[in-house]
């Protein structure tokens, strides 16, 4: 099951985060923090799985930017990693001025994110 | 008011911030004009003003005053307005908050709603955050809707389903006659979200999974599904990498696996196109081996054919050699779950295994390392050893202290040879000494007394390891209390193993010495040290002066355990220099301790009537208590039974005698008891515990009816027997009456009764009614023992007796192990 999704930058802004269980908002930033730490930490030799408290999480960089999913065991962590390319394959297709590898001054439209909010919704209960 | 900011120049605002507190201070700008925009009702702005709040919210913002603007957007007609309204909703409110039942009547509308947007809007947030009460409210019309034509709405509604079932679990049954058609749907969001809903009922319910079993034919189904991803061509539509829909194979295979689980029938239909996949697919890309590995997790789940089976764990073989480290980890983890199944099959891995020890992922290590340890058995020990410490070597300080404990237990199992365990355990202290646990000292020292013949050689290789070295502090305690016991056979120079080095008291004495004096040494490594100088005191002949002096100093050392015992040896040297070297004597040989259960026999002693001893001062009266509890630190490891310390056998001089009883050893110094030591017994508090327990309550209240009683010992015309009672209210105490009769035509004088039991039991003597057993079986001595069994493991008891009889002293050993069940259960 996907606990949450994140779309994080070097620096540890929080470009995108959505979260399919309560958590409380403080904790989000902290959890935040934590999350890119780890991910961050990481060379390129290593394995994309990495174990964090009782979730596992599933991170992949493109460019300056981490999408980082965190599942629970009973999860496929390598269909995850798919999804995660698949669905930024989705949003290249879909907002096709974006660039990927620019990611930082990629402007989001008001339907963009909306929209990017409705669709990792259906996916992530897909997954749920 | 000038018209509020759109989100996109609310985005590239804070973006320009640099600043943590640039940006909170922009934001606090913005949520004050939202805020007024708010309170002025503005119809128009207000979409715009929750787009940016929720934007807000998401980089970690408090946003709830925007919840009933939500709620106000989304009974709006307009749909951009319903949009953000919903989305919202979804992002701000949950159950906890008491606005959110407001929304059920929006949402029943719009339900209905004849655009099929609107209703996918309000699917989407009803299965996002509907509580149980909304759930039970709607779940009718999510149920006509799963029912329809529309494979959009369709899709939505079935994930709607799962989330009401799992709020809602009665309503299960509901959606059962909706569920018969959904897997004839041709359109690929349908079938996947169909089974998400049937994976669901599957996992909540065993009935339901019956039901799918037999009457849906669902397994049938779900492999035609298979069956036509696999074989059918290119499709763009549904096209990752090559392969055809890869997420809806693997959430398939994940329903099959519950399917088949424990189920012969399903598991049987499954077979082939399990086989297909696994032989099918391409593995190149990520794509492919995500699905297979799936279908391995399926294969070993479900009762499948031996065939099969190999063909999972081979998949997983090939996944360990691939270069990409994402495969190995996933590689590594099934094996682990499958290697108590499947041992043999992973044995034949067992190479590339040990080589992802050398990875250099930390998450592949530890995988490795744990299915290495998984791996171990009799043939491969010392290999696997071999590569286990060369690894510990060179290991992360994370893992050392795991691969130090999985070492030892490994060891221990299978070790070829005493020799090999102790030259491994050597190995393992010398390199991750201060990683290694706490309970594995007195584990390692147990074991070392009881491998007798290599005394010399260990002693020896300990002292030449803490030579260079003594701060790992584990290797120091060891190696203190194995100088302590052998160190004679160390200065002797008698070792066959090894080249024996020649060592002189002096040096053993000044390396103990600068164990006691450094700073690294724990207050623990120092208590080892002083007993060991201390026992050296017997072992050694020309050094005795210095090793008073030495334990005089510590005297007014500011540990007070050190104090404690530099004191107490000192009055063993000055007023109890008689009982030394009895005292000091080699500790025996201890039990082995298994590792499931609890053999170890601790011997405690009962506690007979106190009288006053004439020659004991006041400090030695805690004194052989905190020895002995010293030295059953050595002894047992963790739990210190408590003891209640008294020796009846002894003489006057009562410290030596206790302490020797305690030392297990059946070594008795003969002369008939007298009077017993008292002392120590009013100023023990540790058993108190054990007091409170037994004897708040009344024990006797419930006489345990019908346990029958037993016969413990009958020889030389000594009888006891045993009669037991339980207590109602502390079901895990025995109470156990001990009747000694003689059949003799002599009397039995100065009868002692000892017990001792298995650790985890605890034992309390209580006073006899007499010492003398009187002939011809005229009467009897009665002594009750009171035994605490908390985990209710069967009881065994070890007695001693010891009695004069016809002029001679006699003593005999015996076991117990007629207890009635009735007695321990």
């Amino acid at each position: 099951m996907i606990k949450f999704f994140l779309m994080v930058n070097k620096q540890g802004q929080t470009r995108l985060s959505k979260y399919y269980e309560h958590v409380d908002i403080n904790k989000r930033t902290l959890l935040e923090t934590e999350v890119i730490k780890s991910c961050l930490s990481r060379s390129n030799e290593q394995c994309s799985f990495i174990e964090y408290k009782d979730f596992k999480l599933i991170y992949r960089q493109y460019a300056a930017l981490f999408i980082v999913v965190g599942v629970n065991d009973t999860e496929n962590e390598m269909a995850i990693y798919e999804f995660i390319h698949n669905f930024v394959e989705v949003l290249d297709e879909y907002f096709s001025r974006v660039v990927i590898m620019n990611y930082r001054n990629v402007e989001m439209t008001p339907e963009s994110i909306i929209l990017l909010f409705f669709y990792l919704r259906l996916m992530g209960t897909k997954y749920n | 008011m000038p018209a509020p900011i759109r989100l996109r120049e609310l985005i590239r605002t804070i973006r320009t911030a640099r600043t943590q507190a640039e940006e909170r201070e922009m934001i606090q700008k913005e949520c004050a004009a939202i805020r007024s925009s708010f309170r002025e009702e503005d119809n128009t702005y207000r979409c715009r003003n929750v787009a940016k709040l929720l934007y807000m919210h998401m980089l970690g913002y408090p946003a709830h005053f925007g919840q009933l603007e939500c709620l106000k957007l989304i009974a709006s007609q307009k749909f951009t307005d319903k949009r953000i309204g919903y989305l919202g909703a979804m992002l701000l409110l949950d159950e906890r908050q008491d606005v959110h039942l407001l929304m059920t009547n929006c949402i029943k509308n719009d339900l209905n709603h004849s655009t099929q947007f609107v209703q996918g809007l309000a699917l989407c947030t009803l299965g996002c955050m509907g509580s149980s009460e909304m759930c039970r409210d709607l779940a009718g019309e999510v149920e006509k809707l799963l029912k329809t034509s529309n494979s959009y709405l369709r899709k939505k509604a079935a994930l709607c389903a799962v989330h009401v079932i799992r709020k809602v679990p009665e309503l299960m049954e509901m959606f059962l006659p909706a569920t018969k058609n959904l897997l004839n749907e041709k359109n690929h969001g349908v079938l996947h979200t169909s089974v998400v809903l049937l994976t669901e009922m599957c996992e909540r319910s065993p009935d339901m999974l019956a039901h799918f079993r037999k009457n849906e034919k669902l397994v049938p189904q779900l492999v035609r599904i298979l069956k036509n991803l696999i074989m059918s061509g290119y499709s763009p539509e549904h096209d990752v990498s090559g392969i055809s829909d890869p997420f809806l194979q693997v959430r398939i295979l994940r329903l099959l696996r519950i399917l088949g689980r424990n189920d012969d029938d399903s598991s049987e239909a499954m077979n082939d196109i399990l086989a297909q996949v696994a032989t099918n697919t391409e593995t190149s890309k990520n794509v492919g081996n995500a699905i297979l590995y799936e279908t391995v997790l399926t294969i070993m789940d479900i009762k499948s054919e031996s065939g099969l089976r190999v063909l999972a764990i081979n998949i997983l073989g090939r996944f360990l050699l691939n270069n990409d480290k994402n495969i190995r980890y996933v590689a590594l983890t099934s094996l682990l779950k499958t290697v108590q199944t499947d041992h043999n099959a992973v044995q034949r891995h067992r190479s590339t295994i040990v080589d992802c020890l050398k990875d250099l992922d930390v998450s592949i290590k530890r995988r490795a390392m744990e299915l290495s340890f998984a791996l171990v058995n009799g043939n491969n020990i010392r290999g696997m050893m071999k590569e286990l410490l060369y690894f510990l070597d060179s290991c992360e300080p994370e893992f050392k202290a795991d691969c130090a404990s999985g070492i030892f237990l490994a060891a221990e199992k299978y070790a070829p040879s005493k020799r090999w365990h102790i030259d491994t355990i050597m190995r393992v202290l010398t390199t991750a000494g201060s990683y290694v646990r706490d309970d594995a000292v007195p584990n390692l020292i147990q074991l070392i007394t009881n491998s007798v013949e290599m005394h010399a050689y260990t002693v020896q290789r300990l002292y030449k390891a803490i030579l260079g070295d003594y701060s790992q502090q584990p290797l120091v305690q060891v190696a203190a209390w194995c100088i302590g016991e052998y160190g004679d056979l160390l200065v002797s120079g008698q070792c066959e193993e090894e080249e024996p080095i020649q060592v002189t008291e002096d040096e053993v004495l000044d390396i103990l010495e600068s164990v006691l004096i450094s700073n690294m040494s724990t207050s623990v490594t120092r208590g080892y040290a002083l007993t060991a100088i201390m026992k050296l005191s017997t072992r050694f002949t020309c050094t005795v002066n210095r090793i008073k002096k030495v334990v005089s100093i510590y005297g007014s050392s500011i540990d007070v355990e050190l104090q404690q015992r530099a004191v107490e040896y000192n009055a063993l040297f000055k007023k109890y220099d008689h009982m030394r070297s009895a005292l000091l004597e080699r500790m025996p040989v201890m039990e082995k301790v298994t590792t499931n259960g609890p053999t170890e026999i601790v011997q405690t002693n009962g506690e007979t009537e106190p009288a006053p001893l004439e020659t004991k001062p006041p400090p030695s009266g805690p004194q052989p208590t905190s020895q002995a509890n010293d030295l059953l630190d050595l002894l047992g490891g963790n739990d210190i039974t408590p003891v209640i310390p008294t020796a009846p056998t002894s003489k006057p001089a009562s410290a030596g005698g206790e302490l020797l009883d305690l030392l297990g050893d059946i070594n008795l110094t003969g002369a008939p008891a007298t009077a017993p030591t008292p002392a120590p017994v009013p100023q023990i508090s540790q058993p108190s515990f054990l007091l409170d327990g037994l004897s708040s309550q009344p024990l006797f209240n419930d006489i345990a009816s019908g346990i029958p009683s037993i016969t413990a010992y009958s020889k030389n015309g000594l009888k006891i027997e045993f009669t037991f009672e339980r207590s109602n209210t502390n079901p895990s105490v025995t109470v156990i009456t001990i009747q000694a009769s003689n059949s003799t035509e002599l009397d039995m004088t100065d009868f002692v009764f000892q017990a001792a039991v298995p650790k985890t039991f605890q034992l309390q003597l209580l006073s006899p009614s007499s010492s003398i057993v009187p002939a011809f079986n005229t009467g009897t001595i009665t002594q009750v023992i009171k035994v605490l069994n908390p985990q209710k493991q069967q009881l065994r008891m070890r007695i001693k007796l010891t009695y004069n009889h016809k002029g001679s002293a006699m003593q005999d050993l015996a076991e117990v192990n007629n207890f009635p069940p009735q007695s321990w259960q």
